[in-house]
């Protein structure tokens, strides 16, 4: 009897916690003027890659007070789930609601023209639907890949330059790609393994893959997405280069990491920002690249790169400069 | 590409698969003990997460791996005690509560990691090595006298567990506990001691296996496991419940993904179908399995609480 | 204990069991996020009013329990007949796969047509998914725990191949993105909306129809008493003439085949109205295939009560989210707290076996009485197992070779 009375407490003070709950909540709206940005993303806001580069750019345009709270739902991986976030703050009245994940294309385009008054931002995409509250960016990840990929090639003594992707979609797609190109430019008879191991997760699988395109001679790599942590460590480990993309992967390997494409999105974010304060809420894309500083490669300085190889990457980077 | 099979790409796919195998092996194993006691923890994979992270951890802080591992190996104690009061005591149903345990361990690892560490910091990883003189065997050096401390460690421990299980009383109890709890209990053993031990083994080496991962990748990531521990559950059944069984399954899961991975590199696979490659290793199990099972019988009281009088 | 209760306050009090373990799963909740410098009350009342507190977070919420429910109820069978299906997560996927392929390539039809092919589709699909267990297990003796676990694996590699190859939307190809997912598909198959809202479909209803329909089939059809008879005792439903092989093979087909059809809810009732990848079945279901089992239990294994438990685990799941967005914690309090639930959920259950096995009835029995007459038979015939404080499976589940 004992027990039971123990447990009937247990749930009237539970339910009494609730109820407490509930009536203290106040939900303020708090309309203040400020500017207010909301970001869904799908992996971890550190992940050193693709999530990682919008949440710093936007806590940096927030430190400098071009808006005035960011709100970001991480590890977002389900698309639905995606769905209600954008919609809850949509309609929690946030100024600029970010989609950051080609695969929120689907319901954005649904739940936008919901919410006439609210601004929207997709990425990576090149589409805005034809909607004119709807804002899309993208990175020519492309860029950086070819510019890395010259130097890859003029480095490697093996004339082997190794690739570790994800799943073939996207914005690793185009970076894998445009690497590949860069090393056939400065070197036609290399030989460019590409092993996309079919998983955006799998660390201990991008590290085998590191270690088989190693073993298949490659003596410089490189590798996108977030799962290419474990791809690093084997590089570090056989003393192999490695070249780094969508955040600055320095700090993973001093010893070997030669140079990282890094995105940098406060440029074209601001000017969202800007446009959105002045009625205009969409109907725009926006691209990164070499051209608006939205694409900068940010060298190792602890790795001794030869000037000459240095050379070549920043002549590749002011010919994107130059053609805009 | 036509130099396919050289002797050299085997000698790759063998030291690869041996390296895949290993948090396999040892998660395997520690699911072996409890499940020849009859208590079936499904939550393998959250344990092995914890265990990295803390394994992880341990190592960023003190900059010695080994210490990282025993980190690794006492998380997965705590663990193995928790699932064991769950399973044991509470005579929870172990095909659900293990997958709470998973998305606990999944969860809290990255909570963990996210507040503890943040942006991934790379740590030092075991150092390769060479077994003397047989290292230096052409080929067979390469392939298996060339990994860490930690690999011949693991595999060394397969011969301990068929000793422990074969040939010590406490193996004889944990036998007779997952076979005839209500006549082992009759002969004085303490079924529920008996799958406390078994559990808390389970846990240390599922959260030792996690711990290798990690050091042996030298990072921590989200889900860093991806699903291995569930892999490892399966391979006790592969193995029919012993350990070299479930070593030549361990093996065999690496072999083929180290394969796969391998063909891709060489373009041998065309990268349309990489994804039905991908599925081999599952439905090669699967076959295997088919054609063997029915030949191995479960422990009897496999997933039954044990209450005296029943 | 509490031997002076009647019977029906300790109906009262196994039933609230449940619902006290998520309250104490929340609390240790409440101590993480202390530990995370959020203000806990803060946290749950967002959570609450997050899932209940307004008509959007109520139909999120229901949105989110329905594929909980298919699964669950899919549980339920697969359950009742001594089976565990831990492979919903696949089946979710191939039911969407399935109902994905029909919009795709049947003619363009008609509402009134088309969506009966495409829930039809998406149910075959995840019926092929649970008959190979079925098989596996029933005429292989491969534990099903396994082959579902490796069939998984196999679900989200074939999901990745057709998403990326033969069912990608072509303007992907054409833009060279190649997100692999499919195109619209065709708006005729959109599941109809209800109550003028623009995003409650009749998943949920036809859900809670599953349900009334797997209590009937349970314990009104003699299927059901085969499928209840073989979760009792192999044995005596073997000596009493039951095919028990193919009842095993069919519990698992028609749990296979409930989660098929959540997948194919999951797709048209979608917010994108196509199916994507992100290369993991949870990018999917968004772990349906494991919450459903969950949900099946904090609903005392019986397919009505498995309603307001999906109801409440959905809801869990949606205010989780809203904490989140609300407190700024990270996404992974969630999925821990979720497996706190789990845990608490599971672990006490046993406590309310005991307080419903005090009156030599359990779920069971009690369900019987509802049922009606048929099936004391059963009762009495094979020995009933209070559930929990023993086992689920009364028999070695793995020995099914002896009759070979």
């Amino acid at each position: 009897m004992k027990n039971v009375t123990t447990k009937m407490a247990i749930l009237f003070a539970v339910v009494a916690l609730i109820a407490a709950a509930c009536s203290s909540s106040d939900d303020s709206g708090s309309d203040d003027g400020g500017f207010r940005v909301a970001v869904v993303a799908p992996s971890a806001s550190n992940d050193l890659a693709f999530t990682q580069s919008i949440v710093d750019a936007l806590n940096k345009l927030e430190s400098d007070g071009v808006v005035s709270e960011v709100a970001v739902t991480d590890g977002t991986f389900v698309v639905d789930d995606a769905a209600v976030a954008i919609r809850d703050y949509a309609s929690d009245g946030y100024d600029l609601v970010i989609a950051h994940g080609s695969q929120y294309g689907g319901p954005l385009q649904e739940i936008a023209p919901d919410f006439p008054e609210t601004s929207f931002a997709w990425g990576t995409s090149a589409d805005t639907f034809g909607l004119d509250n709807v804002y899309s960016y993208e990175a020519a990840s492309d860029e950086g890949g070819r510019v890395m990929g010259i130097m890859a090639a003029a480095l490697s003594q093996t004339n082997t330059v190794g690739i570790v992707g994800p799943i073939e979609v996207g914005d690793a797609k185009l970076y894998v790609d445009g690497f590949k190109a860069g090393v056939l430019v400065q070197n036609p008879s290399a030989d460019v393994p590409v092993n996309y191991i079919d998983s955006f997760s799998d660390v201990a699988l991008a590290s085998e893959a590191a270690s088989s395109l190693i073993g298949a001679g490659a003596d410089v790599l490189s590798g996108t997405a977030q799962m290419v942590v474990g791809a690093v460590g084997v590089a570090k480990t056989d003393g192999v280069l490695w070249f780094g993309t969508q955040a600055n992967q320095t700090s993973l390997a001093p010893e070997i990491v030669v140079a990282s494409q890094v995105y940098h999105w406060e440029g074209i974010l601001e000017e969202m920002v800007t446009n959105v304060k002045d009625g205009k809420l969409g109907g725009e894309l926006y691209v990164i690249n070499f051209a608006n500083d939205g694409l900068v490669i940010e060298y190792n300085d602890g790795f001794d790169l030869p000037d000459d190889v240095r050379q070549l990457g920043d002549d590749a980077v002011a010919r994107f400069k130059s053609e805009g | 590409m036509s130099e396919v099979f050289t002797v050299a790409v085997l000698v790759a796919v063998v030291a690869s698969a041996i390296r895949l195998a290993v948090p396999l092996l040892l998660a395997s194993l520690g699911e072996t003990f409890g499940q020849r006691s009859g208590v079936l923890n499904l939550g393998v994979d959250g344990i092995m997460l914890l265990g990295a992270f803390t394994g992880y951890y341990a190592v960023l802080k003190t900059g010695n791996v080994w210490v990282g591992l025993l980190a690794g190996l006492v998380i997965g104690l705590f663990l193995g005690l928790a699932s064991a009061v769950i399973a044991v005591t509470l005579k929870a149903e172990q095909g659900i509560s293990g997958i709470g345990i998973y998305l606990f361990g999944l969860g809290m690892s990255d909570l963990l990691f996210q507040k503890l560490v943040g942006t991934p910091i790379p740590i030092d990883t075991f150092p390769q090595v060479d077994v003397p003189i047989l290292s230096s065997i052409p080929y067979i050096g390469e392939m298996f006298f060339q990994h860490s401390m930690v690999i011949y460690l693991a595999f060394a421990a397969v011969p301990l567990a068929m000793f422990v299980i074969n040939r010590t009383t406490f193996g004889m109890n944990i036998r007779a506990v997952g076979e005839y709890p209500e006549a082992a209990d009759t002969l004085g053993v303490s079924v529920a001691g008996v799958r406390y031990a078994t559990q808390l083994i389970g846990g240390s080496l599922a959260g030792g296996a996690g711990a290798v991962l990690a050091i042996s990748l030298g990072i921590f990531q989200q889900n860093l496991t991806n699903g291995a521990g569930f892999i490892a559950i399966a391979l006790v059944y592969f193995g029919a419940w012993r350990p070299m069984g479930v070593m030549a399954g361990a093996l065999l899961f690496g072999f083929i993904n180290a394969l796969v991975l391998e063909l891709k590199t060489l373009e041998i696979i065309p990268r349309d179908l990489s994804n039905l490659a991908a599925m081999a290793p599952a439905i090669i199990t699967i076959l295997v399995l088919a054609f063997a099972a029915g030949r191995f019988k479960a422990p009897a009281a496999l997933t039954k609480p044990f209450t005296r009088g029943k | 204990m509490s031997i002076d209760l009647s019977k029906r306050q300790r109906r009262f009090l196994a039933y609230s069991i449940p619902v006290l373990a998520v309250f104490a799963a929340l609390v240790f909740g409440a101590l993480m996020l202390i530990l995370l410098g959020a203000d806990p009350i803060e946290g749950y009342s967002e959570m609450f009013l997050g899932a209940f507190g307004s008509g959007d977070a109520l139909i999120a919420t229901i949105l989110k329990a329905t594929p909980l429910l298919f699964v669950g109820i899919g549980i339920v069978i697969a359950f009742r007949a001594n089976v565990i299906n831990i492979g919903a997560e696949g089946q979710l996927v191939l039911g969407g796969l399935f109902a994905t392929m029909a919009a795709l390539y049947l003619p363009e039809m008609p509402a009134i047509v088309m969506i009966p092919l495409v829930l039809i589709a998406g149910t075959i699909g995840g019926a092929i998914w649970g008959w190979i267990p079925g098989v596996l297990k029933a005429y292989y003796s491969v534990n099903e725990i396994l082959s579902t676990i490796m069939l998984n694996i196999v679900a989200v590699q074939l999901m990745a191949y057709l998403l990326r190859g033969p069912l990608i939307d072509p303007a992907e190809i054409e833009r060279g993105t190649r997100i692999p997912q499919t195109a619209r598909l065709a708006e005729s198959a959109d599941l109809p909306l209800l109550f003028g809202s623009d995003r409650f479909h009749i998943g949920p209803l036809l859900a809670v129809l599953c349900a009334i329909g797997a209590y009937y089939l349970l314990w009104r059809t003699p299927l059901g008493f085969r499928l209840r008879a073989v979760g009792l005792s192999e044995h005596a439903a073997r000596y009493a003439g039951i095919p028990v092989r193919r009842t095993i093979t069919l519990a698992l087909t028609m749990s296979g085949a409930l989660a098929g059809l959540g997948g194919a809810v999951l797709v048209f009732g979608g917010e994108s109205h196509r199916m994507v990848t992100d290369g993991s079945t949870l990018g999917f279901t968004g772990g349906a295939g494991f919450n459903g089992i969950v949900a099946a239990l904090l609903g005392g294994l019986h397919p009505l009560w498995t309603i307001p438990a999906s109801f409440l685990f959905g809801g869990l799941i949606v205010g989780g989210q809203a904490l989140q967005r609300a407190v700024q914690v990270p996404s992974a309090l969630i999925v821990a707290l979720n497996g706190l639930v789990v845990i608490f959920v599971v672990a006490a259950d046993r406590y309310r076996a005991t307080l419903l096995a005090e009156d030599g009835r359990d779920m069971v029995a009690d369900a019987d009485d509802e049922g009606g007459g048929e099936a004391s038979a059963a009762s009495s015939g094979v020995e009933p197992a209070p559930r929990g404080t023993d086992s689920f499976r009364p028999t070695g589940t793995y020995d099914t070779g002896d009759d070979r």
